[in-house]
């Protein structure tokens, strides 16, 4: 499967000033594991957020094998969001979070280091890096093949977070997922990732192209 | 034990007991509340009545508990109905958006620009008076300020990266509904559906004080306090002043619950 972002175009509705992506392109192939690195402030996660359909793009599209993404049921393309404290319901207890999707695989749990115990408390009560757990957990659905990491490591402990990243790379073989790993923590992309793009290359990508032609 | 999560507790459970009294008295004296006997007419207040007697000679307490359970009764039939008209069309506005959000939008700020009194005379005369030309004229004019601010809150909801999750989840609209926005909606809700009930009861009263309500022959406030009118001049003072100071009171007693509930739900003042 692939996924695929042509030439981009996002500006928030609330602001008149310039687009927060202009002319935005990636490709990026199931079994594939893209590091994209950017300082803050250039639309890491705004680009994230359109990838996984959460906004529509003023121009351009996004592609799932050349088609649209679909708008109902499981998608296939999840997001992990930056703030795990954030992409959890304040008011449910986590095994309801958990469970959102069907039930885990027990594996999953055992891998990410998720305790039981947790899934009987409000997410007040957890710490981020375990929300995240959770939250990585949750989105481990067998129909899922790319997967979106804004920054998701960047409050977890580095004990905790090779664990993480050892458990996600090894599904997304076992699986055949494809990963986008956001950072701006360059060697963490390095060990990582097959492939690193810096900002610089995905903007304007199309507009350079053309010029090329 | 000064605290105000008890003080309250204890406050609506009070208040709840002193309306459901009232409302039960009112229901079992209506009949007897309306028998006129020209032996004891005009009667001051006293032990045998204690608000006194009117022109036919019918007990003013009898009279009063009746009205104000008719009252009371229609303060909540009318804030159960808004509630669940601004509910639904709150939600829709937000889920749906584009031209349902413009529509419904259109039609709250229509309603919100017409004075209420107005409207429910206008709705109730259009239904024929009595007690459904007075509910239904309550529950079209009351929905709009609730309705706007189940629509802000779904909207604010609706963009968080929880519900977001649970969409690309594969969760339904109706499950976002049920299993994140509901709880999260329901403290403002309440709240909210609680203090209509004494705008709801006083525009009832106002409604048929000025004869566009519920009619004569019913054991109504607002008949209670029009009729009290043409004796006040010959120094029968006890007609108009009891009901009047009760329908007050069970009024304060509906809005210091639904303030008091604010307080507590409300997450800035929750901890005081």
């Amino acid at each position: 499967m692939i996924l695929e972002a042509k030439d981009l175009t996002f500006r928030y509705p609330c602001r008149r000033a310039a687009p927060v992506l202009k002319g935005v392109s990636l490709v990026l192939r199931t079994g594939e594991r893209l590091g994209l690195s950017a300082p803050s402030g250039r639309g890491k996660t705004t680009l994230c957020k359109l990838l996984a359909g959460w906004e529509e793009p003023g121009r351009g599209q996004v592609m799932l094998d050349g088609g649209p993404l679909p708008r109902r049921g499981l998608c296939p393309v999840q997001l992990l969001w930056q703030h795990p404290e954030e992409a959890v319901d304040p008011l449910l207890k986590l095994r309801a979070t958990l469970y959102e999707a069907g039930q885990p695989d027990p594996g999953v749990l055992e891998g990410l280091g998720v305790r039981e115990s947790w899934l009987e408390r409000y997410p007040s009560e957890l710490s981020g890096g375990e929300l995240q757990r959770i939250c990585v957990a949750r989105a481990m659905r067998p129909g899922v093949r790319f997967l979106l990491c804004d920054e998701i490591s960047a409050m977890l402990d580095l004990v905790t977070q090779a664990r993480m990243w050892r458990f996600l790379l090894g599904q997304a073989e076992q699986r055949e997922m494809g990963l986008l790993i956001v950072s701006h923590d360059r060697a963490l992309l390095e060990r990582l990732c097959t492939r690193i793009l810096d900002w610089e290359e995905v903007e304007g990508l199309g507009e350079t192209r053309k010029v090329r032609q | 034990m000064k605290n105000r999560r008890k003080s309250t507790l204890l406050l609506v459970i009070f208040a709840a007991l002193a309306l459901c009294l009232v409302a039960l008295a009112g229901a079992l004296m209506a009949s007897g509340a309306g028998i006129a006997d020209f032996t004891r007419k005009n009667l001051p207040p006293g032990w045998g009545h204690l608000f006194g007697t009117d022109w036919m000679g019918r007990d003013m307490l009898g009279r009063t508990l009746a009205g104000l359970s008719l009252s009371i009764r229609i303060g909540a039939l009318t804030a159960l109905l808004s509630g669940g008209l601004s509910l639904a069309l709150g939600t829709a506005c937000a889920v749906f958006g584009g031209w349902v959000d413009g529509c419904i939008s259109w039609i709250v700020d229509l309603v919100m620009g017409i004075p209420h009194i107005l409207l429910i005379i206008l709705i109730s005369v259009a239904c024929g008076r009595g007690f459904w030309g007075v509910t239904l004229g309550v529950v079209l004019s009351h929905w709009t300020s609730l309705a706007r601010l189940v629509r802000e809150e779904t909207l604010q909801l609706w963009q968080a990266p929880y519900i977001r999750m649970a969409r690309q989840l594969g969760a339904s609209q109706g499950e976002v509904f049920r299993k994140h926005l509901a709880p999260h909606l329901f403290p403002q809700f309440l709240t909210g559906v609680i203090l209509q009930f004494p705008h709801a009861i006083l525009h009832e009263a106002s409604v048929t004080f000025l004869g566009f309500g519920l009619s004569p022959e019913q054991p109504a406030i607002g008949v209670i306090l029009s009729e009290s009118m043409g004796y006040l001049a010959t120094g029968r003072w006890w007609l108009a002043l009891f009901p009047g100071l009760s329908l007050v009171l069970v009024t304060a007693l509906f809005a210091g619950v639904g303030e008091r509930m604010r307080l507590l739900l409300a997450p800035a003042s929750a901890q005081e």
